[in-house]
């Protein structure tokens, strides 16, 4: 299963344009609080996908039910996109913003 | 409700259950197929726009995540009424695999079943259900709000099934 975002690792080569490069700014992946799905059941999808501790896990799920929403994953674009449409097939809310 | 049997998850259900769980799983099919419509509150619910802020954005993500979601939803839906008995009630055996499939697929059909009954944070089922049955014991309301609690007692003991 997905394990947690590889560490960003910078690119060495410097182009030949004068362009300033933009450095890869991280992308999180947000879960939004919703009254239907169980907090059980949304641990579980935290563990299953991300690989996380049961205690992680719970914290992250509390911070959605409380809090609204929670960060659970941040890294490329490419890879939070990858993680909103696999919470999409668990039926959790999930959106892509920058840090 | 489910119990582990060695390396299956199994559950005894009466006739009842397994028509309320083959209806359920085809609306979702059908939410999915012929009836897809992005207007429809409930695919909006099960396709999350990825960026809300972002109109281009979440069309891109959508032009590229919404058909292989699509195709998993209707597997998963189509893993419950793969495993139903054929004729009447009888015994559900779930491999991990067919448990993790029917745990997605209950809970998209409680997402479709939350949106058409404007579940909100904090809606006490008990309350609803007793003032649907006082208004009128024979509606659809009635009827409709059995079925979530119903399906929301099933997922749970899956997944407590899965996690024991």
């Amino acid at each position: 299963m997905g394990g947690m975002a590889a560490p960003q690792v910078a690119p060495v080569e410097t182009p030949d344009t004068d362009e300033v490069p933009v450095p890869d700014r991280p992308w999180v992946t947000i879960v939004w609080d919703d009254p239907v799905n169980l907090m059980t059941y949304v641990t579980w999808v935290f563990q299953r996908l991300f690989g996380y501790s049961r205690e992680k896990a719970e914290q992250l799920m509390l911070d959605v039910h409380y809090k609204g929403k929670a960060v659970v994953s941040s890294g490329a674009r490419e890879r939070m996109e990858h993680d909103a449409s696999q919470l999409h097939a668990y039926g959790l809310w999930a959106t892509v913003d920058r840090s | 409700m489910f119990r582990r049997r060695g390396d299956r998850y199994v559950a005894s259900l009466a006739i009842d259950e397994v028509r309320v769980l083959r209806k359920v799983a085809s609306e979702v099919v059908g939410l999915l197929t012929d009836g897809f419509d992005h207007s429809d509150p409930v695919v909006s619910r099960l396709f999350p726009e990825a960026y809300p802020e972002d109109a281009a954005g979440a069309a891109e993500f959508r032009r590229y995540t919404e058909g292989d979601l699509k195709t998993a939803k209707i597997d998963q839906a189509g893993a419950i009424l793969a495993a139903l008995p054929d004729n009447g009630g009888g015994e559900v055996r779930l491999d991990a695999e067919a448990a993790e499939a029917w745990l997605r697929a209950l809970n998209d059909a409680r997402l479709a079943m939350g949106v058409r009954l404007e579940i909100k944070d904090g809606t006490d089922l008990g309350a609803e259900l007793d003032e649907a049955v006082a208004a009128d014991p024979s509606s659809s309301r009635v009827f409709q709000l059995s079925v979530y609690a119903y399906l929301g007692y099933l997922q749970e003991s899956l997944l407590n099934a899965l996690i024991e």
